[in-house]
């Protein structure tokens, strides 16, 4: 709550700055807008930046701080001796920090006075109960050693954020300030808020990309972890994927085949349904609709697209599997022995995909110009004849990048996988047979309670660092296409 | 499909004579674009189509080969005949007939293919070679008709797109020839190429005369006056006027055409 506050009062010096650096400017220039060197809002604009982001700054950087200065000051203070066996510092840490947020909360419902928690002499006992009942989880006992530290902590934690309140505000007032004096017709206002917006973009652009840096490291870093466990050849190379869960015993097998051959065949089964009837469907919208067809069935194509893939899955455990079943199962060809399949779950994620292929490559035969189809026309051609040899060729390129587009949408799917394609990894060229994919492997590797530091665990991040380095080289590839294609037509 | 007839058996009127329009209408929606034109269009000749943009030259050369049929908001009235043969009749297949009148378009628009896929593109989809070595001599015949062939007989099989906006603009022309039609139509061919360009697609006009009727829209009365025999003067929807280019330019007859022909109105 305080933190709001200190938000909000932020905020306020920066509007006041802005208000008293629009008026001083004015008044500089004798109430004349046109003798100033920007317009009025920029000096105003000028102060609420300079209120702004020196104290948003501070604030996030103490945000930052605090918990880690307070935490090895604390930390530092416990002696080892109040270390239990085979308990860490750290697991000591998170009983302190516990102990100071029960003493927090009971505090906040008056259930002992704010002099009680920070008395260092109080009956730890009694604090025990007071705390439980103020239905604070507390493990066993507190100890002497915790309670201190606990209470250190608070103080600590109490005099850093008064210290914060007190900085952040003088900071932006110092801002506040400077920003107001500079308010002078002469002053190029305009230009420091051009440069302002320039570093807002910016930061937003970088924070973009540090968090695909942060995610790409930690797949590598926990990648590494999981090769320095298990052997990498025969995770790549091995054929067969049977982990064993703690408990068990015994060790596992993890080859990457098995699961790369679901992907790879139930995306093909959905590419092999989405491609021809998306561009066909695609073709037909741009070249033969009418304006009223169009209007009505490009955005009715588009709620596919919208519906959430768990949908689809549904779809494909209780209507599309069961139909397959009656007709190629037992009773009918007897080629099928369940409803979940690689043809379920790639027919239904076939489906999903339509609207991707059948949208992108709409608005791309669209974009083929209409001097290429007079062209066409001109010289005796029908309109399949013009669309087979002149506009698909022109469109050539934008619509592989559309189908690459979904077949990265189709190695990522996991929804359908699960309901629809079962849970069996299996290296099997029967479409009938469940399969199961790289993504479907990785949530049940992380359900339950993994332990995070076990092969079994850790190889859902060498899986999920294959699937990233598939899909980019597919992008890859992707635009290489789109690249060579475009310098040939140019 | 029903396949147009191609013989001309049953006309009536003298041979030279190609195309005749008589009271032809063309309406977008409301905008009454063309008005009561009628005119008459000969073989062997070049006519030139001139007046002020937005007149309809383009408008009446497009209902020549039909091409405005794919505009849903045209609609057409009158009678055009080629070769006496209504070519709006209902026997008549569109597609058939741009076969045979071709059409040359303002902007040069190669296809994303080949040279020489550009050029055997009419003539594959009409059937009109039977064998490779039949494809490849229709595919020189037409470059060189189109005064392209030395520029571009050694990289048959680059793209069209490569080549400069004149040379394009002359392959687009050998393409057109390459289905053999009787018409060429050309709407402002030279208006996207520099002078040069413009001269040597001017000269290939004058050549094509010997054996097409050449229909050419131009906004430059110059280039009316040197490539042409027949000029007709459009002006916000009607004929104007219709006569020999030599006539038109030195004593036309109505005030507008001589108003536009010496700069006052356009
Ligand atoms: N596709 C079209 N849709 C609607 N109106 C059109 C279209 N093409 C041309 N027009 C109209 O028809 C008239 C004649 O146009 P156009 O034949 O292109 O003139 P020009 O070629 O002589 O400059 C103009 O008023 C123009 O606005
Ligand atoms: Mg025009």
């Amino acid at each position: 709550m305080p933190l709001l506050w200190l938000f909000l009062i932020v905020l306020a010096i920066a509007a006041a700055g802005f208000v008293l650096g629009r008026g001083r400017a004015l008044a500089s220039a004798g109430g004349d807008a046109r003798a100033l060197h920007s317009l009025p809002g920029y000096y105003g604009w000028n102060v609420a930046l300079k209120a702004m982001v020196p104290g948003f700054g501070l604030l996030i950087v103490w945000l930052l701080a605090q918990p880690l200065y307070v935490g090895s000051t604390v930390s530092s203070m416990i002696p080892d001796s109040a270390i239990k066996d085979g308990a860490s510092r750290s697991l000591l840490m998170a009983e302190v920090r516990r102990t100071a947020d029960g003493l927090d909360a009971a505090v906040a419902q008056d259930l002992i006075t704010a002099r009680d928690a920070a008395d260092p002499d109080a009956d730890i006992a009694a604090l025990t109960d007071k705390l439980k009942e103020a239905g604070q989880i507390v493990t066993a006992e507190i100890t002497q050693p915790v309670l201190t530290a606990a209470q250190r902590y608070r103080d600590l934690n109490a005099k850093g954020a008064f210290a914060m309140l007190i900085a952040v505000v003088a900071v932006a007032l110092a801002g506040a300030f400077y920003g107001v004096n500079e308010a002078r017709a002469e002053f190029r206002a305009r230009n420091v808020v051009e440069n302002g917006v320039r570093a807002l973009l910016i930061a937003a652009a970088s924070v973009a990309i540090l968090t695909t840096l942060g995610i790409v490291l930690s797949l590598v870093f926990n990648t590494v972890e999981f090769f320095r466990l298990y052997p990498a050849s025969n995770f790549f190379f091995g054929t067969s994927w049977a982990p064993s869960f703690s408990g068990r015993g015994g060790a596992s097998d993890l080859g990457v085949l098995p699961l790369l051959w679901g992907t790879f065949y139930i995306s093909i089964v959905a590419l092999a349904v989405a491609v021809p009837i998306g561009l066909f469907a695609a073709i037909y919208l741009s070249e033969y609709a009418g304006p009223k067809v169009r209007a009505v069935a490009k955005p009715l194509l588009e709620v596919l697209a919208g519906i959430p893939t768990i949908v689809y899955g549904l779809f494909a455990l209780l209507t599309v599997g069961p139909l397959l079943v009656s007709v190629f199962g037992d009773e009918g060809l007897g080629w099928m022995q369940a409803g979940t399949a690689v043809m379920t779950a790639g027919l239904v994620m076939g489906i999903m995909l339509i609207p991707f292929v059948s949208s992108l490559s709409d608005d791309i035969i669209n974009a083929v110009p209409q001097a290429m189809r007079d062209g066409s026309y001109g010289l005796g051609a029908t309109q399949s004849e013009t669309i087979r040899q002149v506009v698909l060729p022109a469109a050539l390129p934008g619509i592989v990048g559309a189908i690459l587009l979904a077949a990265s949408r189709a190695i990522g799917e996991t929804m359908i996988v699960v309901l629809g394609a079962g849970a069996a990894a299996r290296l099997s060229l029967n479409p009938f047979e469940a399969m199961t994919t790289v993504t479907a492997k990785i949530v049940s590797q992380l359900t339950g309670d993994a332990d995070f530091a076990s092969p079994e665990a850790l190889v859902a991040f060498a899986l999920g660092m294959t699937l990233f380095v598939l899909t980019l080289g597919l992008n890859v590839f992707a635009l290489y296409i789109v690249r060579k294609y475009r310098e040939q037509y140019e | 499909m029903y396949d147009a007839p191609r013989s001309t058996e049953n006309t009536v009127s003298t041979e030279d004579i190609k195309f005749e329009c008589t009271d032809c209408q063309v309406y977008y929606g409301d905008n009454h674009a063309i008005k009561d034109v009628s005119v008459k269009i000969e073989d062997k000749t070049v006519t030139a189509f001139i007046g002020p943009s937005g007149c309809g030259k383009s408008t009446f050369l497009r209902c020549l080969n039909r091409m405005n049929d794919t505009i849903d908001v045209a609609r057409i009235e009158g009678s055009f005949l080629l070769d006496g043969q209504d070519i709006y009749d209902r026997k008549v297949d569109p597609v058939q007939l741009r076969a045979k009148v071709g059409m040359v378009f303002q902007k040069p628009n190669p296809f994303p293919k080949s040279i020489y896929d550009n050029i055997a593109y009419g003539p594959r989809i009409h059937g009109l070679a039977r064998s490779k070595a039949d494809l490849d001599e229709i595919v020189e015949k037409s470059l060189r008709r189109g005064a392209i062939w030395d520029e571009v007989k050694d990289r048959l099989h680059a793209p069209g797109t490569g080549l400069s906006g004149g040379q394009q603009q002359r392959l687009c022309i050998a393409r057109a020839i390459a289905t053999e039609p009787e018409v060429l139509l050309m709407d402002e061919p030279c208006s996207a190429l520099d002078p040069i360009a413009t001269a040597q697609v001017e000269e290939l006009i004058d050549e094509l005369r010997a054996q097409y009727s050449v229909v050419i829209v131009t906004h430059s009365m110059q280039q009316a006056a040197r490539v042409s025999q027949k000029t007709a003067f459009f002006h916000l929807g009607n004929l104007v006027e219709y006569d020999e280019t030599s006539k038109i330019f030195t004593n036309p007859e109505d005030p507008r055409t001589e108003s536009y022909i010496t700069g006052r109105i356009g």
